[in-house]
């Protein structure tokens, strides 16, 4: 399973990398990094025809991860990828509408890897 | 011969009295005076009714009378010089009459000698009256002349005190005001101080929830890397303890760690210099100048005002373009003050873009954009430019100014230009410039000397 982080902090690729060491070493998930929804989807384009599970951010610079979630689930063909968004602001007005545009999970800023972990055995 | 002395009477009497103003200075000659011309009157009345020998004996008398008098009194000493004119005349007249009393032969053989002396006599009187009457004039010209000069001097004494009291009067009036200015301009001050001092509590409040965001994106990366360590360190202490170590899995794990402790460091020194800026940002002492990264400022600040903004409108969004001169080098500068600059530019930055945003316009990307530049001659140079809402013309010219704000009441200390300018102008020996096109772009130029 191939799963697509996107956020604008790169250090997230490094604690992804180490949190799920285990999952990565065993071959049961793949990471692949973006630092922003614009290069989301460009990666998203070049890899269209692998099944992908999109983790992102809310709040970045430039193209939002809410305008990015909207763009993956018009564009994208049936069934559209899984996409969980987080978000540092665990308001509801950004729950709303990433549950509006179909986000799939809403977690929030510090995540819980074992919460994560979980939905993500649950997907697949 | 007696309407002769007759005259020389009443024209001596009108000349003392004129002269001597004895109406008005002596009352008492005054009236002697007038007595002696009623009296002179009578006498000639008498000559002419009494035809009697002892009237030209009381006209010596009186002339002889009057000029002594005229010529021995002390209050008459002005016209003493009388004498001078008459004396000639009364004299030889007096002369004659004594002659032709004792023998009148000796009269007659010098009669016309005594008469031609007594024409003489007479002309030299004329003579020296007119002259003197000359003299007077010009005397009386003179004393009237001095006089208006006294006057006049007298009225310009008067002004000059007139003056010097107003003077005096205006100098305490204007001393007054100007200790009133002076009051109103420290109060002033006292209001400029914590206006600034508002203004930036008012941008700190602009931060805060950036400031919280940026604190707690490192602090999130501290507590995971602290945690992923210990599991790491966990998953080493196990295959320690197996008979067939693999020791390249120990090796990747301690190279994982001591890069955990690297990003835990980093992220921890990331939020102590937000807070440190955070505090620096709110004191209000001045600060000092040093060497300065302004391409970290520029993007320190840049996130803290995005995140700012994001934190109290989620729908807010911008895309921030970074565009930095790796060969800037370090900048003398006072990065507090410049910091707070760069932090209103890119407010009102993204203040623009969202008011453009408003507008609906399709296909529209909010983009706020920062450089810094090595230009030539030695300066640096920091643009901020937003393809906002650009600035009216009508308006540019006030932009500086203390208090201008197109911010809605409440939302704008329309300090932010005003302060940025000073700073920028006075504080660094900067400059400020900006070049704007309604509702395509605002381009702010920071120009500093370094």
């Amino acid at each position: 399973m191939k799963v697509l982080v996107v956020d604008d902090e790169t250090d997230v690729q490094l604690l992804f990398e180490q949190r799920f060491r285990r999952e990565i070493r065993a071959g049961e998930i793949n990471f692949a990094f973006a630092h922003s929804g614009e290069k989301a989807l460009f990666y998203l384009n070049e890899h269209a025809s692998e099944y992908v599970l999109i983790l992102s951010d809310i709040n970045m610079p430039g193209m939002s991860g809410l305008e990015l979630l909207r763009l993956i689930k018009t564009t994208y063909p049936a069934p559209p990828p899984v996409v969980m968004m987080i978000t540092a602001y665990g308001d509801t007005d950004s729950y709303d509408q990433a549950m509006q545009l179909g986000a799939d999970a809403f977690l929030t800023k510090p995540l819980d890897f074992t919460t994560l972990k979980e939905k993500l055995k649950n997907v697949l | 011969m007696e309407i002769a002395s007759f005259l020389i009477v009443f024209f001596m009497v009108r000349y003392i009295r004129t002269s001597l103003q004895t109406a008005e200075r002596f009352p008492e000659w005054e009236r002697i005076l007038v007595i002696v011309q009623y009296a002179a009157s009578g006498l000639l009345a008498a000559d002419i009714f009494l035809d009697s020998s002892i009237t030209k004996w009381l006209w010596h008398l009186m002339l002889l009378g009057m000029v002594g008098a005229a010529y021995l009194l002390k209050d008459f000493r002005p016209v003493r010089n009388v004498w001078l004119a008459v004396g000639p005349y009364i004299l030889i007249s007096l002369f004659s009459d004594v002659a032709k009393l004792i023998n009148d032969d000796f009269y007659e053989s010098i009669s016309t000698v005594v008469e031609i002396a007594e024409v003489f006599a007479l002309v030299w009187l004329v003579a020296t009256w007119v002259s003197t009457q000359r003299q007077q004039k010009a005397l009386e010209k003179e004393r009237l002349k001095r006089l208006q000069e006294e006057e006049q001097s007298r009225i310009i004494a008067s002004q000059n005190v007139m003056l010097e009291q107003i003077v005096a009067e205006r100098t305490a009036e204007l001393t007054r005001q100007k200790e009133e200015l002076e009051q109103t301009l420290t109060e002033l001050k006292a209001t400029q101080d914590q206006l600034i001092q508002r203004e930036k509590m008012a941008s700190l409040g602009e931060l805060t929830a950036g400031i919280a965001h940026e604190i707690q994106n490192p602090l999130n990366f501290v507590n995971n890397f602290s945690e992923v360590s210990v599991e790491l360190i966990e998953e080493l202490k196990e295959e320690r303890k197996k008979e067939n170590r693999d020791v390249e899995l120990e090796e990747e794990i301690l190279t994982d760690i001591t890069q955990n402790l690297q990003k835990i460091t980093h992220h921890g020194k990331r939020a102590d210099s937000i807070v440190k800026g955070m505090l620096q940002h709110s004191r209000t002492n001045t600060h000092q100048q040093e060497p300065t990264d302004l391409n970290l400022l520029a993007d320190e600040y840049l996130r803290l005002a995005y995140h700012g903004l994001r934190a109290n409108d989620k729908s807010f969004n911008a895309t921030l373009i970074m565009d930095f001169d790796e060969h800037l080098g370090k900048v003398t500068v006072v990065p507090q003050d410049l910091g707070r600059v760069l932090l209103n530019l890119f407010t009102n930055a993204f203040y623009a873009t969202e008011e453009k945003r408003k507008t609906g316009l399709a296909g529209y990307q909010p983009t706020v954009q920062v450089s810094t530049k090595r230009i030539a001659g030695d300066k640096i140079e920091i643009r901020v430019r937003d393809n906002g809402c650009g600035i009216p013309q009508s308006v540019l010219t006030k932009i500086y100014q203390p208090f201008f704000t197109t911010k809605p009441t409440g939302q704008g200390t329309g300090l932010g230009l005003s302060l940025s300018y000073d700073i920028v102008t006075k504080g660094h020996g900067g400059e400020l410039t900006v070049d704007t096109e309604e509702g395509e772009f605002t381009e702010f130029v920071i120009q500093l000397p370094g």
